[in-house]
């Protein structure tokens, strides 16, 4: 029998060699393809054991921060907003069940400590648990409070920049949510008809009515054919495109100024305008502001919306023969534009032509509190010669001192905007003002549009006093 | 240096090992405070009740080969630091149900003076074991877990039957082959009678009942398995074998193709990341979890006490962690190399109880202790085979090192019979060659 019993140790000896393949194969030989495996969930979790970086405003009041359940290596890190729905669409929110969005989304690696390979090779070499690092951000909770409540829970946007550095200092989108409510409630939000979710702030797809005349006289004040003085007709009617075109509320201007026609919002003049400086420079000046492309703002691309001309969902071009040029220098044709891309026309108009990249984070701080990185102001194109943009201001301190923008003055400070009033599906307006102050040296520069104003409110009336109010808390802190 | 020197030596490693361990998890846990009073303690311990054993079998089985006591002692040395560190107050009752293993491990030497005493009862052992079996299957005590039929409850005490009815399965068919051996091996057969075929047969519907009635294939494999090995041995008839063999895989293909339970098992085994099987209940998120940990294992492990085992809200991410998935865990932990050194114990347990039976003299020594170090052996290979995706995965414990009490004792019996056998075997050997026995 002994012979037979050695065989069967052989083949004892040979299945426990296959259990030994086996486990080679998964621990090693497959091991990489398992990590990339959907289901599992492993490389999230671990995401966990490490704490987030804190998202901090300007003033180093926490946006996010973490909380922990268990202890050592049970431990496992979640995301707390402190100040709830303030941030909700600047900040977003991260979490393993539902994913990220916002800043949470687009500075994971950062928030994470999975930047640089190298970094986190070296930690884990020395044995230590590896941390996210912190970022600052420009985002001023009193402004932002204040352009939340002069929304007053009507649906709409206000974003507001720093027009020297390009900061982002105010990113409000109403209707907005809890992110602390994200894991418990994703599903309800995501299904609500106002979209709470939705940041209408980069993604809000608006015509922008008259503030885009705005674009129009930079194009025309820098390509030299015109000057503030040049006297255009204003008359009711007149025929752009082969249609006629009516001002609001049908009124009639004789030949007037440019500054008056911008002053009175006066279609027909800037329609005219278009018209003669063609498409070509129009989509020239456009792209200059950032038009036609994502903005290069810090936030994740998919929550942005790039600004143009747009017909059945696709960006037109210069050359495309939909573009109706004279209805679209008045802000109206096929134009869809973020609250986020008309913030950058008042910002670059505000910096002398030159448009600063807009950006929320301004510094990274490691676990160490040391700083790792300084995120500094730069250029992100010369759109128009400081002589156009010292013109155009002075041009837009005029809607406000006694145009069609009288509602966004304030006491001792000097403003410069622009209204527009855009029909909107259903017989509602929206409702637009952008604007900066002071005028002879602007320090905040800000875009408001308001949905569903009715037919009969204009930009001077909805919007305008909603930037005055956002403008006057900036100004203090900006100083 | 004599057996039981030898012994008492391999106690060390595993001492050092035990002590290692407990040292490695508390770093990981508490950051290295407690570290001298409570791993000494434990190590300590844990040397005194090893020892204990190892007085015991000095003075009861001094000839009994000098290896599987150490390894045994390694495996649950092993299994002790990987339970403490899935669950503290788990290791806990691990360490006393350890304790009564061994006095499960005393009793069973005292009592067994003379091996061959089993056979007197060899029938008594067999209906006792068959009842074992359908135990689980009873209404009012049966408990069904994972669509299995796999324990027996009274309250909050539960009882893993198949643990050792495969004892006394083995115990039967050894002392049962034993005697027709002579029959099976000469006659022709055709001549062979259904008296002598009739047992077989029951045997193999028994198996084939335990895959539909208990639901455990597992157990069948090991149960079928054992038989086939007992009756290789007995006959060296291939012809007898490989029939039997073809008649279980038929079965087990009819009902894999017929019964839902098991054919759904099959599919989570074929397709574990499929989304439809990964969300069904009893599906096959337990071979997907046991993949992706052995994945994070790597080569070297995460090291003791560091492999991921639970979510935020306290929700564990490999399900029975410190039962069937134990082995996933320990690869996810100390690595390929960890685990391969775990097959390599084993293979060394069993490869010293064939040894034994080698050197065994009678036939039912023999064919008891090779029985119980296949069976032994089967209960490895269908675990660890079912973690690591070679067959389905069916709940059974992996000897010695998962939690539970009934394996652990059970395990403990199969060690003392098989001591037992050694001790027989190796003295008349020893006498022989004047005390230089290896």
């Amino acid at each position: 029998m002994n012979r037979q019993i050695a065989r069967l140790s052989l083949i004892a000896t040979l299945l426990i060699l296959v259990l030994a393949v086996f486990t080679a194969r998964w621990s090693v030989i497959d091991a990489t393809a398992l990590k990339n495996e959907p289901l599992n969930r492993r490389p999230l979790l671990e995401q966990q054991q490490i704490p987030r970086g804190l998202i901090l405003a300007r003033d180093n009041s926490k946006i996010a921060e973490n909380r922990h359940v268990g202890t050592h290596q049970n431990k496992r890190y979640y995301r707390v907003y402190p100040q709830n729905n303030v941030f909700s669409h600047a900040a977003g929110y991260a979490f393993v069940s539902r994913g990220s969005s916002g800043l949470e989304q687009s500075q994971n690696d950062v928030l994470s400590g999975t930047a640089g390979d190298l970094g986190s090779f070296f930690d884990e070499i020395a044995g230590g648990p590896s941390q996210g690092d912190d970022i600052k951000t420009a985002l001023d909770p009193e402004a932002q409070k204040t352009a939340i409540s002069a929304l007053a829970g009507r649906q709409g946007a206000i974003v507001a920049m720093d027009p020297r550095s390009g900061a982002v200092q105010v990113m409000a989108s109403q209707p907005d949510y809890n992110p602390n409510d994200i894991p418990a409630k994703f599903a309800e939000l995501n299904r609500q008809s106002n979209s709470p979710l939705f940041n209408r702030a980069t993604q809000g797809q608006y015509p922008p009515g008259s503030t885009f005349k705005v674009v129009t006289a930079a194009a025309g004040l820098d390509s030299g054919k015109y000057t503030p003085d040049s006297q255009i007709s204003g008359k009711n009617n007149k025929v752009i495109s082969g249609v006629p075109l009516q001002n609001f509320g049908g009124e009639n201007f004789a030949s007037i100024s440019l500054t008056d026609a911008l002053t009175h919002s006066v279609n027909t003049v800037f329609g005219e305008m278009g018209e003669k400086l063609g498409k070509k420079t129009m989509f020239d000046y456009m792209t200059r502001f950032g038009f036609n492309a994502k903005p290069p703002l810090d936030y994740p691309r998919s929550q942005m919306f790039a600004s143009g001309e747009y017909k059945n969902g696709k960006l037109l071009d210069a050359n495309s023969p939909s573009v109706d040029v004279g209805r679209m220098a008045i802000g109206q044709d096929k134009l869809q534009v973020t609250p986020l891309q008309m913030a950058m026309v008042a910002s670059a108009v505000a910096n002398g032509g030159k448009l600063m990249r807009p950006h929320m984070v301004e510094k990274v701080v490691g676990p160490d509190g040391r700083t790792k990185d300084t995120i500094g102001s730069d250029e992100q194109s010369r759109v128009m010669s400081e002589k156009s943009a010292s013109e155009l201001n002075q041009m837009m301190r005029h809607v406000v001192e006694s145009g069609t923008g009288t509602a966004a003055q304030l006491q001792g400070i000097q403003v410069a905007g622009k209204t527009g009033t855009a029909e909107a599906p259903g017989g509602f307006n929206d409702a637009w003002f952008i604007a900066f102050a002071p005028a002879d040296n602007p320090k905040v520069a800000v875009a408001v549009v308001v949905e569903h104003a009715q037919q009969s409110q204009t930009g001077g009336e909805v919007a305008a006093p909603l930037a005055a109010q956002v403008m006057r808390v900036l100004l203090r802190r900006n100083g | 240096m004599g057996a039981r020197g030898r012994e008492l030596f391999g106690l060390l490693p595993v001492t050092l090992m035990i002590t290692a361990g407990f040292t490695a998890v508390l770093i990981s846990q508490t950051s290295g405070s407690q570290i001298n009073k409570v791993t000494l303690t434990y190590g300590g311990i844990f040397l005194g009740a090893c020892l204990i054993g190892h007085i015991f079998i000095r003075a009861r089985l001094p000839h009994a080969d000098p290896y599987l006591y150490p390894l045994a002692a390694l495996m649950t040395a092993f299994g002790l630091v990987e339970i403490y560190r899935i669950d503290q107050s788990l290791a806990w009752k691990q360490a006393v149900i350890f304790g009564i293993g061994l006095g499960f491990f005393c009793v069973t030497i005292m009592l067994l003076r003379d091996i061959r005493v089993l056979e007197r009862y060899r029938y008594t052992i067999a209906i006792i074991g068959i009842l074992l079996l359908l135990a689980p299957r009873l209404p009012g005590i049966g408990k069904q877990v994972n669509g299995a039929y796999l324990s027996v409850g009274v309250g909050s005490f539960q009882f893993q039957t198949a643990e050792f009815a495969k004892i006394a399965i083995v115990i039967f068919l050894a002392s049962y082959l034993n005697d027709v051996r002579d029959v099976l091996v000469r006659g022709r057969l055709p001549r062979i009678s259904m008296k002598h075929l009739g047992p077989m047969l029951v045997i193999w519907g028994a198996a084939m009942l335990m895959l539909v009635v208990i639901r455990d294939l597992g157990s069948s494999i090991m149960f079928f398995g054992a038989f086939l090995a007992l009756l290789y041995i007995a006959t060296n008839r291939l012809s007898l074998v490989l029939p039997a063999l073809a008649a279980f895989l038929g079965g087990a293909w009819f009902f894999a193709n017929s019964t839902p339970h098991v054919q759904d098992r099959v599919d989570s085994w074929l397709h574990p990341f499929s989304q439809k099987l990964y969300d069904m209940p009893g599906g096959s998120y337990q071979l997907a979890q046991s993949l992706f940990s052995q994945a994070d294992g790597g080569l070297f492990g995460r090291g003791f006490g560091e492999a991921m085992l639970t979510q935020t809200n306290g929700q564990p991410i490999v399900p029975a962690a410190h039962t069937d998935l134990i082995y996933a865990v320990i690869v996810n932990e100390v690595g390929l190399f960890g685990g391969i050194g775990l097959l390599i114990t084993y293979l060394l347990f069993v490869s010293r109880g064939f040894k034994t039976a080698t050197l065994a003299s009678d036939g039912f020594s023999k064919l008891l202790a090779a029985g119980l170090s296949a069976v032994f052996a089967l209960q490895v290979f269908v675990i660890v085979g079912g973690v690591t995706k070679v067959i389905p995965l069916t709940g059974v414990t992996l000897p010695f090192v998962s939690y539970g009490g009934s394996s652990v004792v059970a395990n403990f019996v199969l060690l003392a019979l098989l001591l037992i056998v050694s001790d027989r075997a190796r003295r008349g050997r020893y006498a022989e060659s004047g005390g230089l026995m290896r």
